[in-house]
């Protein structure tokens, strides 16, 4: 029987291109254009990690790169992991090493407070808060970054007058070498910058739990704690997960902003924040010659590793949870 | 309790609906919640993290209307001890770089939105007609930049070579203008909420996809539409990173707000760089202050917009997170 069904849907599935989805496809042309243009273009880009880049004077980036650099192999490379070693193993170590606090602190926070805020009696006060938690994912990092200049200034920095207040030293936060305290900072903007947006997410599962589980739970005698940890959070593990996906796959991305705007580029920080983002952008923007072909194999190496790490979280989460599963 | 099956509903509807719900529910969730000193100290923690989150705020606010003497002696304080609005006067001075860079900002933002909803909306929509032949494909299409990007050196090498978007407005507002997130936040919700027959009547009355489109299924998916609109509104706004990549120093006239703050930071020499754009002589300027005044310029439009539009944003990240 239904064989027979297939054989019917078969032929229909080969048939010509109908009207419709010409229109549909002409409708969606611009967006496809952008795609081609913003993102699959630049992925040849990737190529410059394996050439000698040798300008041209005159000729522009272009011409330089395709006709007067030659291919190198893999030399680019070798620079990023002998000459520059030191700098390398830092920028993969802050890269890979906050990406790992990050997410574990990415979910535990948020998941916690979004159980606690639905334990509050007054949804006023819980709407007031949550509103209020809200506000930093919506300034940008340079903003942040005057904040943190606010508290941090050298001269008149909050944190230093209270300091002296208490007959302390004042510390110079941005320009001490080696400073200790900076991977706790940056930790802590991470989160609070982003713990609003997390909580909603986690919030909105848990408003969207079927709330007779609980009335049957407490009918059974479970505990308020019971609850937590039989019903809410084994129901919140499907968003939990895709979240979790969400971030190994951006494991070797960084928040630009992030460690560039709050620590001002400082060079007395730069083994605490430098990331692979940051050494990209540093060699190529912020430098006198502009060191392409070093850039481009760090960018290059971002690429397929953060492609690699996503692929492999979402097929281990799919053997063990196929429905939670991102692809 | 049929109010839990309502899917889309964001957070707070489906609170308020709590409220309503019989005297029997009601004594189980007054019955069933925690004791009255663990909610004292629940509420107490948030009150202590939401002020975590104002407080910097309100500080630079502060910092803005503080004297620039009193910010010599004492330095950055919550209670100055002489307030002034001599920062605010200075800004006014410049206005024609900050103004201008509020225009600016303002002009990519509206520009980048309604772009940016156009790419959105249409790609979103072909996705999620299931008649339509090249659907697989294109969901393909959309979802590999999201496993796999070029990096900043490509785009940078492509953006300003192949399309000479250095020093222009475009170079601010294309690279941001579409997501993969944004459009299968629409495709979820254009599938969730345009019935086919809607379509299939259009179609029987000889309507193009595209007038069934502009005509029949935009007006019911404008909760969709603003809420990837807000999505769009605040990183514009908040865009920095391209300015900073793609305009010139010299080139102030094209500046956004924020990035006038960075190049400002950046450079403090930039005000005597510019000195024909203040009346006052360079030297004597409130730096300090003036530079919290331009900050909380571009913060307040933020913070007195986002309350009203949350709710919105909300829905379009449950939407875009539960069922990406």
């Amino acid at each position: 029987m239904s064989q027979i069904a297939k054989k019917d849907i078969k032929p229909k599935k080969k048939s010509k291109l109908t009207l419709d989805d010409i229109q549909l496809f002409l409708l969606s042309l611009p967006t496809t254009i952008w795609f081609i243009m913003f993102c699959y273009v630049p992925m040849f880009g990737i190529l410059i990690a394996f050439k000698k880049y040798k300008v041209a004077p005159g000729k522009g980036f272009l011409w330089s790169l395709v006709y007067n650099s030659k291919w190198c192999g893999l030399d680019n490379f070798k620079f990023l992991f002998k000459s520059n070693a030191k700098t390398t193993i830092a920028m993969f170590r802050n890269t890979v090493g906050y990406n790992i606090v990050f997410i574990v602190l990415g979910i535990v926070i948020p998941v916690a407070l979004a159980i606690i805020i639905s334990h509050l009696y007054s949804k006023k006060l819980a709407k007031f808060c949550q509103t209020l938690i809200f506000l930093p994912h919506f300034l940008s990092w340079v903003i942040v970054g005057y904040f943190v200049y606010a508290f941090l200034a050298t001269k008149e920095g909050l944190v230093n007058n209270v300091l002296l207040s208490m007959g302390f030293d004042p510390v110079k936060w941005y320009q001490k070498e080696g400073m200790p305290y900076w991977p706790y900072f940056i930790v802590f903007l991470n989160v609070w910058k982003n713990v609003g947006y997390n909580m909603i997410v986690y919030m909105a599962s848990i408003n969207g739990i079927d709330g007779s589980l609980y009335e049957a739970a407490v009918i059974d005698g479970a505990t308020k704690h019971q609850q937590t940890k039989y019903i809410t959070i084994p129901l919140l593990k499907p968003v939990i997960i895709i979240m979790f996906i969400m971030a190994v796959g951006r494991i070797f991305n960084s928040d630009f902003g992030l460690f560039y705007r709050t620590t001002r580029n400082s060079a007395a920080l730069y083994n605490s924040f430098v990331t692979l983002d940051v050494y990209v952008y540093n060699s190529l923007f912020n430098s006198t010659i502009p060191t392409y072909g070093y850039a481009s194999a760090a960018g290059f190496m971002q690429s397929v590793f953060g492609c690699v790490t996503l692929v492999t979280a979402n097929a281990i989460v799919s053997k063990f949870d196929k429905e939670s599963a991102f692809f | 309790m049929a109010i839990f099956k309502k899917k889309e509903a964001d957070a707070y509807n489906e609170l308020d609906a709590k409220k309503n719900v019989s005297n029997v529910s009601d004594g189980m969730i007054r019955f069933n919640r925690v004791s009255p000193l663990a909610n004292a100290m629940y509420s107490a923690l948030f009150i202590f993290i939401a002020a975590i989150c104002v407080l910097p705020v309100l500080f630079v606010i502060i910092i803005s209307f503080t004297a620039e003497k009193s910010i010599g002696l004492y330095g950055y304080s919550f209670f100055p001890k002489q307030f002034s609005v001599a920062s605010y006067q200075y800004v006014w001075n410049m206005r024609e770089l900050v103004g201008r860079s509020i225009l600016n900002s303002i002009g990519i933002t509206v520009v980048g939105t309604c772009l940016g909803v156009i790419l959105t909306a249409t790609m979103g929509y072909a996705l999620s007609r299931k008649s339509y032949k090249f659907r697989n494909f294109f969901t393909w299409f959309i979802f590999i930049p999201m496993l796999f990007r070029g990096g900043t050196l490509a785009s940078y090498v492509v953006n300003t070579q192949v399309m000479h978007l250095k020093d222009t407005y475009w170079a601010l507002i294309l690279p941001i203008c579409c997501t993969t997130f944004n459009i299968i936040i629409m495709r979820t919700f254009f599938t969730t909420t345009v019935p086919d027959e809607m379509i299939e009547s259009g179609k029987i009355d000889g309507a193009s996809q595209l007038r069934i489109f502009v005509q029949l299924v935009l007006p019911i998916c404008l909760p969709a539409i603003a809420t990837i609109a807000l999505f769009l509104t605040f990183a514009y706004w908040n865009e920095w990173y391209n300015a900073s990549i793609y305009l010139s120093t010299s080139r102030s006239d094209l500046f956004p707000l924020q990035f006038v703050l960075v190049s400002i930071e950046q450079k403090i020499q930039f005000l005597i760089n510019n000195a024909n754009y203040v009346g006052a002589d360079a030297q004597d300027l409130p730096s300090e202050t003036m530079r919290m005044a331009i900050v909380v310029i571009a913060v307040v439009p933020i913070m007195f917009s986002y309350p009203f539009f949350q709710k919105y944003y909300i829905s379009g990240l449950t939407v875009g997170a539960v069922k990406g």
